[in-house]
């Protein structure tokens, strides 16, 4: 009994010091000291290199690094004064780290970072509208530029400021298996929605699998958005991603394209196992011959290429009608300069090299498989012959025609799509939930994300 | 050392002490508070310091940069009225018959078979059924997976005798995908149980089970009078871990289905991580741990205590 009692005592007591020291820190200042957001002073920049040499520090996504070794070599080349330090870590890693990496004491000064908005306001990023005006990177296509502009209310789009450039430009659009297409009867390229839903019939009465896409990490998101971007209401649909006050996903071409692919997925023309399929095991079976479509980025392409050369083909989504012009999801795979970055004016000139440089565009494109974006009167890296880069290529300069880019709709916030989008997506791809419902729990997730 | 000397009081023995015992024993008890002073620091540093930081966090509305926006505890009342946090509360419990129940129950009888193999067999039984503890984790999730999925191995087993018919892709089936899940924590965790519940069993005087023997008990009366409150304590340990566990399960669901299909295997240690890290709300990640956390000690104190309060 006594013994009960002492250890009573003292299991209270600890508990009581452990909860003061608790209570005591919960007491200390608000965590975030928010930091300045002073990153509009406008110092004088330089468009000159310095004459000392310098060392850009840069840090990358793993599967970029040969890319950008390549690239650091060329500049090297032409600019001895100037070497590279890399660190690279994979996609999803460096999302998580980046906040904290952009706004240590010691950030690189140059790094892949792929959600601007919040970084932005919260002023660890170096605003870039000093360097545009002074390069005249104002006067290149802005439809994807336009995603990488904040504005002061952390909306993005036109007339917000420029926080980003991107090395490689891609797009996504439709692959598909020439021998699978051929032996389903399939045999020309689709011009419309309805002539690509007929494709996907054809395919699935062949006994194939009309399109590939793994939905355990959710790239389910690709054939809805392919989808919706299709259906009047584009304006909105952007304005949604781009965080406009009041924007709402509760937009009839949402409840369309969901109720669309959820009619796609009861008639079998994805995978069975769509939601046990990750990522990269639906590119791996594409490349292996299952799958007569697959809706991906242009990233991919050099895969395809290399399972079965000349095997695969490339075409832009297809619109209501024959005419319609194209939209099609385009993103720059965005570099930032962090606010405390040593070298800002190398990191720009940098930038302005890779996008106008000949040698440097055609190095984008060769490694990337992406378009080297910059300016519209140069001329586009010439893809080699008889790689998808043709086709991709061909794609992009095709949309940029039709300035027909949008963001990604998972771009809206850095968790709707892991929070809210996938696993709706996961439920309503296997009939468990309805395009509505979809559709109002995504506007629901944004709404608690952004805080309004 | 105090547990000793405790232990002997609560059995009722009186011990004298005089006065110069006693402040022997204080001194002891401060050059004792010396000996542990670095360990102490580490812990308070590297375990009370962010546990103090977490409950501060879970008072606010932080991105983890920017201004934080104190908002009281709006962050909990989101915990307990938000259903996917509730859903992912509520499959942790369900992930403990698969941790504790499961694999206690197979630890078992494993370690009673197994002590009555010859000592070579019985210790190879028990390498192969420890090994999972030695592989990581992460490593095994993604076999696993593969194991699991539309064409892996498990699906071939089935169609090979005939049982097509049952065959799925396990982790994307709403209601396979939480026991699947669950299967590999049991594979995980029985080599430990069995490992601890032998060793227990080894501990019992042999006498006990010829006295059981003679009064005409047999093997299974024998299991339930001699062997099981034999290994009460290693039980009490066996069952602390698993249900730590699976309450604070992640690295399984992480790599096998993210938390999906749907929000079918979420659980609240990927939902911490997914809310601190891919929606950036620090707040409302830390309120989940906070919660986790004292949801872990609400159901592991009882344990502790039932076992110690008998001994």
């Amino acid at each position: 009994m006594s013994t009960t009692g002492r250890r009573g005592i003292r299991a209270t007591s600890i508990g009581l010091l452990t909860a003061a020291s608790v209570a005591a820190l919960a007491a200390c200042s608000p965590p975030g000291t928010g930091a300045s957001s002073a990153s509009t002073t406008t110092a004088a920049v330089s468009t000159e290199l310095p004459s000392g040499d310098v060392v850009l520090d840069v840090y990358l996504e793993t599967n970029f690094q040969e890319a950008f070794k390549t690239l650091a070599a060329e500049f090297t080349k032409e600019h001895p004064n100037v070497t590279f330090a890399f660190q690279s870590d994979t996609f999803s890693n460096l999302a998580q780290n980046a906040t904290k990496i952009i706004s240590s004491p010691d950030a690189p000064d140059l790094m892949r970072y792929p959600t601007v908005s919040q970084a932005a306001q919260d002023g660890i990023l170096t605003n870039l509208d000093p360097y545009a005006g002074a390069y005249g990177w104002d006067s290149w296509p802005q439809g994807t530029l336009n995603q990488v502009r904040v504005k002061s209310d952390g909306s993005r789009g036109a007339g917000g400021s420029l926080y980003a450039l991107g090395i490689g430009y891609s797009v996504t659009g439709v692959y598909y298996n020439k021998a699978l297409a051929a032996k389903a009867g399939i045999t020309s390229v689709p011009t419309t929605l309805a002539d690509f839903e007929a494709d996907l019939a054809q395919a699935k009465a062949a006994g194939q699998v009309p399109i590939m896409v793994g939905n355990q990490d959710f790239n389910g998101a690709f054939p809805l958005q392919a989808v919706q971007n299709q259906f009047d209401g584009l304006d909105k649909l952007k304005s949604w991603i781009y965080d406009d006050a009041g924007a709402t996903y509760q937009l009839d071409s949402s409840v369309q394209a969901a109720t669309t692919i959820q009619d796609w997925a009861s008639k079998g023309y994805f995978p069975d196992d769509v939601n046990a399929i990750d990522y990269a095991t639906s590119v791996g079976r594409f490349a292996q011959g299952q799958g007569v479509f697959m809706i991906n980025g242009d990233w991919s392409a050099s895969a395809f290429d290399q399972a079965s050369p000349g095997g695969y083909g490339f075409f832009l989504f297809p619109g209501q009608t024959a005419t319609s012009k194209h939209v099609a999801m385009a993103a720059p795979a965005t570099y930032v300069v962090p606010a405390t970055a040593k070298h800002k004016d190398v990191a720009a000139y940098f930038f302005n090299w890779v996008h106008t440089d000949a040698k440097a565009r055609q190095i984008v494109l060769d490694i990337t498989g992406s378009s080297p974006g910059g300016p519209a009167d140069l001329p586009a890296p010439s893809p080699k012959a008889g790689t998808l880069a043709v086709d991709t290529v061909a794609a992009a300069t095709r949309l940029a025609q039709e300035d027909g880019a949008i963001d990604f709709l998972g771009n809206a916030t850095p968790g709707i799509l892991t929070s809210t989008l996938g696993p709706d997506l996961q439920l309503l791809l296997t009939q468990r939930m309805t395009p509505q419902d979809l559709v109002s729990g995504v506007q629901k997730a944004y709404v608690t994300e952004l805080g309004r | 050392m105090t547990s000793t000397i405790e232990g002997t009081v609560g059995r009722g023995d009186v011990v004298p002490r005089g006065r110069g015992a006693r402040a022997r024993r204080h001194r002891h008890r401060w050059v004792g508070w010396l000996y542990v002073l670095p360990a102490m620091a580490l812990y308070g540093w590297f375990v009370l310091q962010p546990l103090g930081l977490s409950v501060q966090y879970s008072f606010f509305d932080w991105n983890g940069i920017g201004v934080a926006k104190w908002v009281g505890l709006r962050n909990y009342a989101q915990v307990f009225s938000d259903p996917s946090r509730l859903g992912a509360l509520l499959n942790s419990f369900k992930l403990i018959f698969f941790y504790t129940v499961l694999s206690i129950g197979i630890g078992l009888v494993a370690a009673t078979l197994t002590r009555s193999m010859a000592s070579r067999w019985s210790r190879a039984a028990q390498t192969i059924l420890f090994l999972p503890q030695v592989v990581p984790l992460v490593g095994a999730a993604i076999a696993w997976k593969w194991l699991y999925a539309e064409d892996g191995a498990i699906n071939q087993l089935l169609r090979a005798v005939g049982l097509g018919s049952v065959t799925r892709p396990w982790l994307a089936d709403f209601t396979w995908a939480l026991p699947a899940v669950g299967v590999v924590g049991t594979w995980v965790t029985l080599g430990l149980c069995t490992m601890l519940l032998s060793t227990g069993m080894g501990k019992i005087d042999p006498s006990l089970y010829d006295a059981a023997r003679v009064d005409g008990a047999g093997a299974v009366q024998e299991f339930f009078a001699v062997t099981l409150p034999g290994v009460r304590n290693e039980l009490a340990v066996a069952v602390t871990i698993t249900l730590i566990g699976a309450l604070a399960s992640f690295d399984v669901v992480y790599v096998m289905t993210l938390g999906g299909p749907g929000r079918a295997t979420m659980v609240p240690g990927v939902d911490v991580y997914q809310l601190s890290f891919n929606q950036a709300r620090v707040g409302a990640g830390a309120a989940m741990g906070v919660v986790l956390m004292a949801l872990v000690l609400v159901v592991v104190i009882p344990v502790q205590r039932l076992v110690r309060g008998r001994s």
